[in-house]
């Protein structure tokens, strides 16, 4: 599907009464990125609570669950608002469950499968030490609805960077196979983590304006966050190699497909379904 | 509320407002609405509609929809049908806002309330050293972050030995 959200003929139509016609300039480029942010927390949200029933314990059960939980809280309010600017009119129900494969913009760390739990604790570790700066940043934006989001997000995030950061330490210091699982997962997820700081003109335009925070900055403070942990831990940083980009033009892996079919199997079965 | 044939009277403002507060919280129903401290204004908006403010605890909280349908419930009952329910983010809820009758009632129920706010970020709960809830000690330890609802994280008791929940400061 090509994206029509510059083209002035087009929006508003499909809309609930009243949304703005809009969508041109910084109000398109917000839609795209409150989009991104959203699919980001949705579809990292819906991995997580694939561990539901499978923890290692149940309090580890109850902890990724309230992970997820928050993190689609998250996805809810970003979807709202991009449904609302985008000129659509497409609510946070039509935005997760309607869209396509291809139509989805998060990042490829988000949707990586979980893997052992230590996969699951690495690629936790990578987002929530992205994420916590973005959203503190996002907090001194100048829209005044993203910033409250933000300030509220990040202290949310916070506590989710806490969990990963103690069982990083905790696998790390645990047995030989513990430690050695620990290295195997930053290993598999460090690949998809360059895709988070990357730029487009989107990214550009929003950081000139003010809108919101420049996902390239934060990188090397997410790359000395990152290490301390993982050094301190007494694990490896793993060496740069190759890196997988596409998830924000709706390129996505193997695994995406399944997660988005299970996502949205109730939708297709009993489509405008409430309960 | 004995609501039936007639249209409910229309109530002032502060007897919603009362009522909005009095109601149970779907996830911590020994505590308010209003003692918890997630009610923000009530007024008219305005288009003069009366309008009342909820301050999510958590963005994801999954009690928010049962808690927008009560407090529309009320509204209806107080004679405003037409009145809304908006959510708020900013000013954020922090646990801050919990009056001293809530902790109170937290307490006596076993959950125990937060300790000394902080200005920003989580508090890492090892330096905590939270009451007991059932013997008060301070010898209790951090079990998990993460409890039986978002907004609650298990602590252990070593010296009377029992778990209990304590509502995390945000």
């Amino acid at each position: 599907m090509t994206t029509t959200r510059d083209d002035p003929a087009v929006p508003a139509a499909a809309g609930a009464g009243g949304t703005p016609a809009a969508t041109t300039g910084t109000a398109a480029d917000l839609a795209v990125h409150l989009l991104r942010l959203g699919d980001d927390a949705l579809v990292l949200g819906q991995r997580l609570c694939q561990w539901i029933t499978r923890a290692p314990t149940v309090d580890e059960d109850l902890a990724l669950s309230n992970i997820a939980l928050d993190l689609i809280g998250h996805a809810r309010v970003l979807l709202t608002r991009a449904g609302h600017i985008d000129g659509t009119g497409r609510s946070e129900d039509d935005l997760a469950f309607t869209r396509s494969e291809r139509e989805f913009t998060n990042v490829l760390l988000t949707e990586l499968p979980n893997g052992d739990f230590a996969t699951t604790v690495a690629r936790q570790l990578a987002y929530t030490h992205y994420a916590v700066p973005y959203y503190q940043a996002l907090a001194d934006c100048s829209d005044a609805e993203l910033a409250a989001f933000g300030a509220r997000a990040a202290k949310e995030v916070a506590f989710h960077r806490l969990h990963a950061d103690r069982w990083t330490r905790t696998l790390a210091g645990g047995t030989r196979e513990s430690a050695r699982r620990m290295q195997q997962g930053l290993e598999r997820v460090w690949p998809y983590t360059a895709e988070l700081f990357d730029e487009d003109e989107v990214t550009r335009r929003l950081s000139t304006s003010g809108t919101a925070p420049s996902p390239a900055l934060l990188r090397t403070t997410w790359q000395r966050n990152v290490s301390e942990v993982v050094t301190g831990a007494g694990l490896t940083m793993p060496a740069p190699s190759w890196s997988a980009r596409g998830g924000r033009s709706g390129l996505h892996t193997e695994e995406f497909g399944p997660l988005i079919a299970e996502l949205q199997s109730v939708h297709r079965q009993f489509p405008g379904g409430r309960w | 509320m004995n609501a039936s044939t007639p249209p409910p009277a229309r109530r002032s403002v502060q007897e919603v407002r009362e009522r909005v507060e009095a109601l149970p919280d779907p996830e911590l129903p020994v505590i308010g609405l209003g003692d918890l401290g997630v009610v923000g204004s009530v007024g008219p908006a305005a288009d003069g509609v009366l309008e009342v403010e909820i301050m999510p605890t958590y963005l994801g909280c999954p009690a928010l929809p049962e808690i927008t349908a009560a407090v529309r419930d009320v509204l209806a009952a107080c004679g405003h049908p037409d009145g809304r329910v908006r959510q708020v983010l900013s000013p954020p809820w922090t646990t801050d806002r919990i009056t001293p009758e809530g902790r109170r009632r937290l307490a006596a129920h076993g959950i125990a309330p937060p300790v000394s706010p902080v200005p920003d970020g989580p508090v890492p709960v090892e330096l905590g050293g939270v009451p007991c809830p059932h013997c008060g000690s301070r010898a209790t330890r951090p079990h998990s972050t993460f409890g039986p609802s978002r907004c609650q994280s298990v602590q252990w008791c070593t010296a009377c030995r029992e778990p209990f929940p304590h509502l995390t400061a945000l």
